[in-house]
């Protein structure tokens, strides 16, 4: 007999959760503590060799943190995830297990401001050579294939455009390319779309999002598929060769389809440190047991707005990929047909100055750089996130001088319209 | 019997039933992976035989080394192939020689002979190939659970705090098939690549 499969919002509440062994808590606990007793020196010495399962130290994991790792893990159907302090630091500490100083990742132009800055500076500084690709012309990332590369990064909706990128497609090149296909998919979240599903073969978040969806705690997560051969060549000597300080022990024939999720966790999070909180993980489950519902009604809200503001005369543009006409309608329906999420951009026809008006007009929405939150957000891109790239990085970005970004949050979709209605007025 | 992915009832079936367990290659390098997973074995209930005919004279855990299957004085449940996996069909050739037969052949992570896999079967074993039992009873208890890794089942069960030498409960809600996909097909279009080459 097997077993009827749980789906999606069985998962968001269930998965990687249950009762609490010793006290019957059925909530998950916040085990808000550093370090875990052993045994005895054997039991200490088999966790440290990576020879048993359990705690040795926050840093490496936690009780609280694992359930979040493993419902993550389930919503996105991957073999296992590892949490980090940020999304940025999932960056980071995914791509260490990669790239050695001198190799090369492709990743598309259009991304969140904070990864293109990561990507061109602090990379850069440890020889981490970012090639940039157009994810509306795959035959661009073709071209910057080379014998250095070691990754491909992309998101699944690219922020602040809102755009859809055909991960399939990126996916082939990635594979004919010998390299992993990296999906930031923050933006979407695994209700919205399933990168693996589509080819991925790492996913990542900040969980500061739609996941925790509160607007209450920074977090990020590595999601590892289990897809990708790291021993197929000599490309990834993390994964693929005894690693010195575990006894010599190679993490892809000892944890075969989970190793890179191991190495995110016994190498990176034990060397760059930035491992999430208890208590921010706490708070992310809580935010994930209804991340069906708050999404779905992102979805429908921002479908709303974004066909009002199609009409209003002061608007020049909207670019929201639900919307019938729009460039990436037809990408959006395939990848993500119950929503193209909650953030789009639209531009007005007066320019810079009237995009300053809207936003400090506006009464409900609130003037802040995150997004993902109940409340409903605005910015100005060009002058905030995005403000520290060139002028011609700016409009790769989907990031112009007259273009301002919503993130739509949970209220009444009639009082959103009627906040932007008296603010495109006055 | 499809032999790129398992269903979780088949894994748990062989895991809950099976007592005795052999393992060929198994190391007495208390940082090899199969003295790891002999020792997660035998800690969690199993009648362990280290098989290694180089070791012969020593002990792992206690337990003495044997040279070969047939050496083994008692009746075995499950042979556990810690090898490469062109070693495999001679040993199944061996195991099929024992009386009374064991029930399953397990060949570990990374190994898989289908030839070998054929013959077991032919003469009504189970066979699992390409898995490794520590982490499959890692998973299936939800035990590796700690290390953020994808059970791919859920309780809503008060689980006991696991203690030396205790059996876990294997029986939770499986969620395969849902979670790992898209692994499993990656391991397909692997052993294809390797079948052609």
């Amino acid at each position: 007999m097997t077993d009827r499969l749980p789906g999606f919002a069985t998962l968001a509440i269930h998965a990687g959760a249950q009762p609490d062994p010793t006290t019957g808590a059925r909530n998950t606990p916040i085990y808000q503590t550093t370090s875990f007793v052993f045994n005895d020196a054997d039991h200490a010495a088999s966790l440290f060799g990576l020879q048993s399962f359990g705690n040795i130290y926050t840093r490496l994991g936690n009780p609280t943190t694992a359930v979040l790792e493993e419902r993550v893990a389930a919503l996105e159907g991957g073999t296992a995830a590892v949490a980090t302090a940020s999304g940025h630091a999932a960056q980071v500490t995914a791509l260490q297990q990669l790239l050695r100083p001198g190799d090369e990742f492709i990743a598309a132009r259009k991304l969140y401001g904070g990864s293109i800055n990561q990507f061109s500076h602090a990379f850069k500084s440890f020889g981490w050579n970012v090639v940039w690709a157009d994810p509306d012309d795959i035959s661009t990332f073709e071209r910057a294939v080379t014998p250095r590369t070691r990754a491909i990064f992309i998101e699944s909706l690219a922020n602040p455009s809102g755009s859809v990128t055909d991960i399939e497609a990126i996916s082939a090149v990635a594979r004919k390319a010998g390299v992993p296909l990296i999906v930031d998919n923050t933006l979407a979240s695994p209700y919205l779309i399933r990168p693996i599903d589509h080819g991925a073969d790492i996913v990542l978040h900040s969980l500061t999002k739609f996941l925790g969806g509160h607007g209450n705690s920074i977090g990020g997560i590595i999601v590892d598929a289990g897809t990708f051969d790291w021993s197929r060549d000599n490309k990834y000597p993390i994964l693929s060769e005894p690693r010195p300080e575990y006894h010599g022990i190679k993490l892809q024939e000892t944890f075969g389809n989970f190793a890179f999720a191991i190495a995110c966790r016994v190498l990176g999070l034990r060397d760059l440190g930035a491992a999430l909180s208890p208590f921010n993980a706490f708070l992310f489950l809580t935010g994930i047991e209804t991340l069906p519902l708050r999404m779905q009604r992102h979805c429908d809200n921002a479908k709303a707005v974004a066909e009002w503001l199609s009409a209003h005369p002061a608007v020049n543009e909207v670019n929201y990929a639900g919307l019938t006409g729009n460039r990436y309608n037809n990408l959006a329906r395939k990848y993500s047909p119950k929503g193209a999420g909650a953030l789009f951009t639209f531009t007005l026809k007066g320019g810079y100055d009237a995009g300053v008006s809207l936003v400090s007009n506006l009464k409900l929405f609130s003037h802040l750089a995150n997004i993902g939150d109940t409340r409903s957000l605005v910015i100005h891109p060009a002058s905030t996130t995005h403000s520290q790239l060139t002028d011609e990085q700016k409009i790769q970005a989907g990031a112009g001088p007259d273009l301002v970004r919503l993130s739509i949050g949970l209220e009444d979709k009639e009082d959103l319209i009627a906040d932007l209605d008296q603010a495109l007025q006055a | 019997m499809n032999h790129d992915t398992y269903d979780d009832n088949y894994i748990r079936s062989i895991l809950n039933n099976v007592k005795t367990i052999a393992m060929v290659g198994a190391s007495p390098v208390n940082v090899r992976p199969s003295y790891f997973a002999f020792k997660y074995l035998a800690q969690r209930g199993y009648d362990m035989i280290p098989v290694n005919p180089g070791q012969v004279g020593k002990n792992l855990m206690g337990k003495p080394f044997v040279a070969s299957l047939a050496d083994i004085d008692r009746p075995i449940d499950m042979v556990d192939i810690f090898r490469n996996s062109n070693a495999a069909l001679p040993l199944v050739k061996d195991a099929l020689t024992l009386n009374p037969l064991p029930k399953v052949i397990w060949m570990q992570l990374g190994v898989r002979n289908d030839e070998a896999c054929a013959l077991a079967e032919a003469a009504g074993l189970q066979v699992v190939m390409n898995r490794c039992p520590k982490i499959e009873y890692g998973r299936l208890s939800s035990e590796i659970s700690w290390m953020g890794v994808n059970s791919r089942t859920l309780s809503s069960k008060r689980a006991p705090v696991p203690t030396q030498g205790m059996r876990l409960s294997l029986n939770r809600v499986s969620v395969s098939g849902g979670g790992t996909n898209a692994a499993d097909r990656a391991a397909q279009i692997k052993d294809d690549k390797n079948n052609n080459a």
